[in-house]
């Protein structure tokens, strides 16, 4: 398989913290990859970093991939969903490379956007205002915008925190079509259950990366014993890392 | 008293009442939807911050003219207003200070140098007129400037409608894909300090943010959809204005205050008797059964 995205002693720092520390490897194209530790591991942070939102502190990451390419889904913290939108108009959203912030919306743009609320389960609720939806359906409905998109490469945030057990299936069904489709995803995940039962990729992270490959050799017992260890490890006041902390190229 | 002398006549016989009309009525179409979004970007007290970071660029624009002219002052207040939204913001992503503490900061700062600087050279008349503008007093060259600043924010509103409304509900999205939202940002951003100067000479630098915040909390509080809301907003700042001004002409009270009075009563029956108000929560209707 070929790489896709190719990280180089990728070391990014958050509010001027170092977060995620020298990590190597690739992610080959068409792979399913879960980015799975514990709390304040730097999982969303380098997931930011592979996507371009945030710079890397030293190191590179490496793609011919433009940003209109990936797909993405926001942690749903990261979201107001209050805001006064309708479910149409947040899947609308996906269209974005075609219509732009001025373009007009073509009719067939709009049908596709029905299509993929259908596919998430949401038939016939476009009108409806985000407010009034369930944790799980608003996930349905980022998943939708994520199906009109419809993009190669697709990263997702903690897609399935805080929602309930069947929109969690459905959900991963899709995941899973995207995977047999030949699409790249990438998704921080906490829950290791999950990661174990339908991502064939992990890469385990304790800000360091503790392994990386094939889910199963990745989430060894051993492996997760030292990722807790370096979790408990973790001091916050720490500034740079000492020169000797870092691994020989 | 007929119908007619309650609510035409006081702008039928004097001009200085249709003036003051007619810039209510483009300060409310212009400022209402955005007060929404500044609501909506929970930014509401960054108006507030604004509106007083007009004063000193207002202030020495007055100092310069040496006269309460209107250009001097308004293209002060332009600058001072967005160099404070820009450097509290700033001010907020370096350092440890949320950004409501480094608005705090910063307006308490230009307010207390506004009045400073405006009692250097004028009377305490100027400087009641600097902090509780004069609606009354508006002529033709104040009232085209608040219909061109109307007309632009309008303009602009609606051309950059989508990216505003990507970059509120989910800026993470809408950098992802490339969509620039800082650029709507600052020209948001642009478009509160214009707001602001247009009603500076008419409500003064302490309640030119009112005709925003309250009809926006109206509008918040009848309806779920943006383009509605904007529209309740935008209405509910225009009647205000009118019924500010015939309360205040008959009632013999100060015309600027008053407008903001009614705002505000308009603002407390819609928390009564708004759906999502009050009324509805201490008597509630049967639901429906099954």
């Amino acid at each position: 398989m070929t790489p896709l995205i190719r990280l180089e002693n990728l070391t990014v720092a958050y509010n001027r913290h170092p977060a995620v520390h020298h990590v190597s490897g690739a992610f080959a194209s068409g792979s399913l990859t879960a980015i799975a530790g514990p709390n304040g591991a730097g999982k969303s942070t380098l997931l930011k970093a592979i996507m371009g939102e945030l710079r890397p502190a030293e190191g590179r990451v490496e793609h011919r991939l433009g940003r209109a390419e990936f797909g993405y889904l926001p942690q749903a913290a990261e979201i107001d969903r209050r805001f006064p939108i309708s479910v149409i108009d947040t899947v609308m959203l996906g269209a974005w490379k075609k219509t732009g912030a001025f373009g007009r919306i073509a009719p067939a743009e709009m049908k596709r956007a029905g299509e993929a609320l259908s596919a998430v389960g949401l038939e016939g609720f476009g009108r409806r205002h985000v407010g009034s939806l369930s944790a799980g359906q608003f996930q349905r409905v980022l998943f939708a915008r994520l199906l009109l998109q419809d993009a190669g490469t697709i990263l997702l945030d903690e897609p399935f925190t805080a929602i309930d057990a069947r929109t969690t299936r459905d959900l991963i069904d899709i995941v899973t079509r995207w995977h047999g489709e030949g699409r790249t995803v990438i998704a921080v995940l906490h829950d290791f259950e999950l990661v174990r039962a339908h991502f064939p990729q992990t890469l385990l992270l304790a800000r360091e990366l503790v392994g990386w490959g094939a889910t199963a050799d990745v989430m060894s017992s051993v492996n997760l014993l030292k990722a807790r260890a370096m979790a408990e490890r973790w001091d916050e006041d720490a500034n740079a890392c000492a020169p000797e902390e870092a691994p020989a190229a | 008293m007929t119908a007619y002398d309650l609510f035409l006549a006081p702008f039928a016989d004097y001009g200085f009442m249709r003036r003051a009309l007619v810039a209510c009525l483009c300060l409310g179409l212009g400022s209402g939807p955005i007060g929404v979004f500044l609501m909506l970007r929970r930014m509401s007290l960054m108006g507030d911050a604004m509106s007083h970071a007009v004063l000193p660029g207002a202030a020495i624009g007055y100092l310069v003219a040496g006269s309460l002219s209107l250009t001097a002052m308004g293209l002060g207040g332009l600058i001072a207003g967005l160099s404070v939204a820009l450097l509290s913001g700033a001010v907020s992503r370096m350092t440890v200070l949320q950004e409501d503490a480094s608005f705090a900061s910063f307006y308490l700062a230009s307010l207390a140098l506004g009045v400073l600087i405006v009692s250097l050279r004028g009377s305490n008349i100027d400087l009641l007129h600097v902090l509780f503008g004069t609606i009354l007093a508006i002529d033709a060259p104040a009232l085209y400037l608040i219909g061109a600043i109307t007309s632009l924010t309008l303009v602009i509103l609606a051309f950059v409608y989508r990216p505003l409304v990507a970059e509120c509900f989910d800026p993470g999205f809408l950098r992802a894909v490339g969509g620039r939202g800082p650029v709507y940002h600052v020209l948001f951003l642009l478009l509160v300090v214009l707001n602001l100067v247009a009603s500076f000479q008419a409500l003064g630098t302490l309640m030119a943010v009112g005709l925003m915040m309250l009809p926006a909390a109206v509008a918040q509080l009848w309806s779920r959809s943006l383009p509605v809301m904007m529209a309740i907003s935008a209405a509910s700042a225009a009647a205000s204005g009118y019924l500010g001004l015939i309360a205040s002409y008959h009632l013999e009270l100060a015309s600027g205050p008053t407008i903001i009075m009614t705002a505000a009563i308009l603002y407390g029956l819609s928390i009564l008797f708004a759906p999502s108000g009050l009324a509805r929560r201490f008597f509630p209707r049967p639901h429906l059964k099954g």
